[in-house]
């Protein structure tokens, strides 16, 4: 069984502090759902909300269309998994798993078989009268997956769950996660700050900002069509020019920026017009070294070779235009690209769709 | 052992060390070792009354048990199959010691779980404050001062007789409960500390876990807090059952008048009675039953003598 989940204007507040701002939105019965935003920015908050230790300030929060005001961490149908997750070190791991069914008062060989399914289904058969102190961290995190799935929840709480992990176990974890929520059938909401994680788990993602959720939407329209100039920077890598816009028509905005004048395409969830100040963000991937040739359609620069860098399957450039700003581009290591010494000044270029134009606004920190 | 001085030694260079390990050495040897010994070797000596004082130290003043066994069988002439007095006594005061502990365990449990894990910042520094003042006063003054609060003519029958609730005052001491409320008092700290020391290292996390498994808070103590503060529990419950069997200001000042205290017998065979030796024997039998009573309590709980330190 699944449940919706829907926050109606929830603000959290800690005295003058607000941690979560105004926050309306609605997660899908069975969707895998990720709170995606750098640290600090009020995710574990809005889960504690969602999960009953934390009440909001004001506003609503509905979970199967049911409003949750006043019911208890315990009598809601939702299952958290804590950052660290918070496994219990002096039971054994089928004690740990059975744990919600114990407080329901089911007899001991029922809790026992039930354990050893859920270990079956997380991929940790016969491992169940070990203590949680002699598992892996990979292990631990299965263990912490099976006991929350024993309260058969109808909405998982998962905040950050992996992000002790080394990065070779992380990525197999999210093949296993997103799997388990398929088998499960249940609502996911999935906390994190990798936005590596967030896209490639998630139905939709949440980008928060400050407390503010920014953007939601699936991967690719978050990646490709950020609304904010937060998301753009955010999520995946940008390059940023800022300036002023002189003319905007067919949707295409002009930009003059400090490196010449822009063409790029505009977000119509966020318009801009004549005069604004706006951000023209282009990703490392869109820009491209054009020889001598520049298009017509497609905006041209010329900048020194800073830096480079080779990561098998791409090479990273650092860039210097005449103006001093620092551009970065990823060229793909397929043979056909050109080379080029440090040092040397290069032509480079980028399409109009490869660049969107933006209202001014906080950008995430590097 | 070897490995360890090496590097205990080239931590601290050579003087520091020597002054170091000497310190312990003399504080275990003056302090801990040598009495506890004097003492045993006293239990088995006669007395004066019992040797003539000229053959004291001589080929006839061998080691003897006349000192346990007069704790067990009284005098010869005593006609009862036992000695009635100082073994009543001494159960009543191990079984005394035992409910001021558990009474201690039942106040002080809640306190500390709220101290380390719900209050913070101010609040909880300002209970601790209050925890800690009175026992800048001094433990005999304080004594009075429960005296006061529970004699016949104190502040409590007055207080219930002024509300109503009793027409005649009880005496409080004289029915032993201002001995207990004392001797409780006296140690809550001692109970509260180690208790607090144990939950705060508990993880917050656990307990929200449990809840959010849809544990009662009963449950959640149950199974995830007391058995985490076992070692703290067993701690607590072990130094304040030792020091209430082995009290003896409280039950001079506050005891009734019928009912003695167990040290009151040891205090008065070294003092009045001038028997050190049964005094030490006396001493010895209280001090073997209060440790082995604690080690039986350990084993039920599966707590080993290392995790009490911590
Ligand atoms: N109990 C609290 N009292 C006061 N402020 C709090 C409390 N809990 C959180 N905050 C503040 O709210 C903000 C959001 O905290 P939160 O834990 O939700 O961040 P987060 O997005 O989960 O960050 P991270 O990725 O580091 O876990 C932070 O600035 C934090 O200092
Ligand atoms: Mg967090």
């Amino acid at each position: 069984m699944s449940a919706d989940v829907q926050l109606d204007n929830v603000w959290v507040k800690f005295g003058d502090f607000v941690a979560v701002r105004d926050a309306s939105l609605t997660i899908q019965g069975g969707e895998f759902f990720s709170f995606l935003g750098p640290s600090g920015c009020g995710k574990t908050t809005l889960l504690r909300a969602i999960s009953g230790f934390q009440h909001p300030s004001t506003g609503r929060i509905l979970i199967g269309g049911k409003d949750m005001f006043g019911i208890g961490p315990n009598r809601r149908p939702t299952a958290l998994i804590f950052q660290n997750l918070a496994l219990f070190p002096l039971m054994t791991v089928w004690q740990n798993i059975s744990f919600a069914l114990e407080v329901k008062g089911m007899d001991k060989r029922a809790r026992r078989k039930k354990a050893d399914e859920l270990l079956e289904l997380v991929a940790l058969p016969g491992q169940g009268d070990k203590m949680v102190t002699e598992l892996s961290g990979g292990q631990k995190q299965r263990v912490a997956v099976a006991r929350a799935l024993c309260a058969e929840p109808e909405v998982l709480l998962l905040d950050e769950p992996l992000s002790a992990l080394d990065l070779k176990l992380r990525q197999h974890m999210r093949t296993e996660l997103r799997a388990i929520q398929q088998r499960a059938g249940i609502t996911f909401i999935y906390i994190t700050h990798d936005q590596g994680e967030a896209l490639t788990m998630s139905d939709r993602v949440a980008v928060m900002r400050q407390g503010v959720v920014d953007q939601i939407g699936d991967g690719t329209t978050v990646y490709d069509h950020p609304e904010t100039a937060f998301v753009a920077s955010f999520v995946g890598e940008n390059n940023s020019f800022t300036g002023t816009v002189t003319e905007i028509t067919d949707g295409l905005a002009y930009v003059q920026t400090e490196c010449g004048l822009m063409r790029s395409r505009t977000s119509s969830a966020a318009p801009l017009r004549k005069g604004d100040d706006a951000v023209v963000f282009v990703r490392p991937e869109s820009i491209h070294f054009c020889g001598d040739d520049t298009r017509r359609d497609e905006n041209g620069l010329v900048a020194t070779l800073a830096h480079q860098e080779f990561e098998g399957h791409f090479w990273h450039l650092a860039l210097k235009t005449e103006s001093g700003h620092d551009i970065r581009m990823s060229v793909m290591n397929d043979g056909r690209s050109e080379v080029h010494e440090i040092g040397a000044s290069v032509s480079v270029g980028f399409s109009t769709q490869g660049a969107i134009a933006l209202a001014p606004g906080e950008l995430a920190a590097d | 052992m070897r490995n360890w001085l090496r590097t205990f030694l080239a931590r601290n260079g050579i003087g520091l060390s020597v002054y170091l390990l000497g310190a312990v050495a003399l504080w275990v040897i003056v302090m801990i070792i040598l009495p506890q010994l004097f003492m045993l070797d006293f239990s088995f000596r006669n007395n004066w009354q019992q040797i003539d004082p000229s053959r004291m130290g001589g080929p006839d003043d061998v080691y003897t048990m006349v000192n346990y066994h007069f704790l067990a069988f009284g005098s010869p002439n005593n006609p009862d199959p036992f000695n009635v007095v100082d073994v009543t006594v001494f159960f009543r005061t191990i079984v005394a010691a035992i409910c001021v502990t558990l009474f201690d365990l039942a106040l002080c449990y809640p306190i500390a779980y709220y101290l380390a894990q719900v209050a913070r910042g101010g609040k909880a520094r300002l209970l601790v404050l209050a925890l800690i003042i009175p026992f800048w006063v001094n433990e005999l003054l304080r004594a009075f001062a429960f005296r006061i609060l529970f004699g016949e003519e104190g502040t409590i029958n007055a207080i219930l007789m002024g509300i109503g609730i009793l027409s005649d005052p009880i005496d409080f001491v004289r029915e032993d409960v201002a001995l207990y409320a004392g001797l409780g008092y006296a140690y809550i700290l001692l109970m509260i500390f180690p208790i607090y020391n144990v939950i705060e290292s508990l993880d917050k996390n656990q307990i929200e876990a449990a809840r959010d498994l849809g544990s009662s808070w009963w449950r959640i103590h149950r199974r995830v807090v007391i058995p985490f503060a076992k070692p703290g529990i067993t701690s607590g419950c072990t130094m304040v059952f030792m020091l209430s069997a082995g009290a003896l200001a409280a039950p001079q000042i506050l005891g009734g008048p019928s009912s003695l205290w167990f040290t009151q017998i040891i205090y008065q065979w070294f003092n009045t009675g001038s028997n050190w030796p049964r005094g030490s024997a006396y001493a010895i039998v209280l001090m073997l039953t209060c440790v082995l009573l604690v080690l039986i309590l350990m084993k039920l709980f599966k707590v080993k003598i290392g995790e009490i330190g911590r």
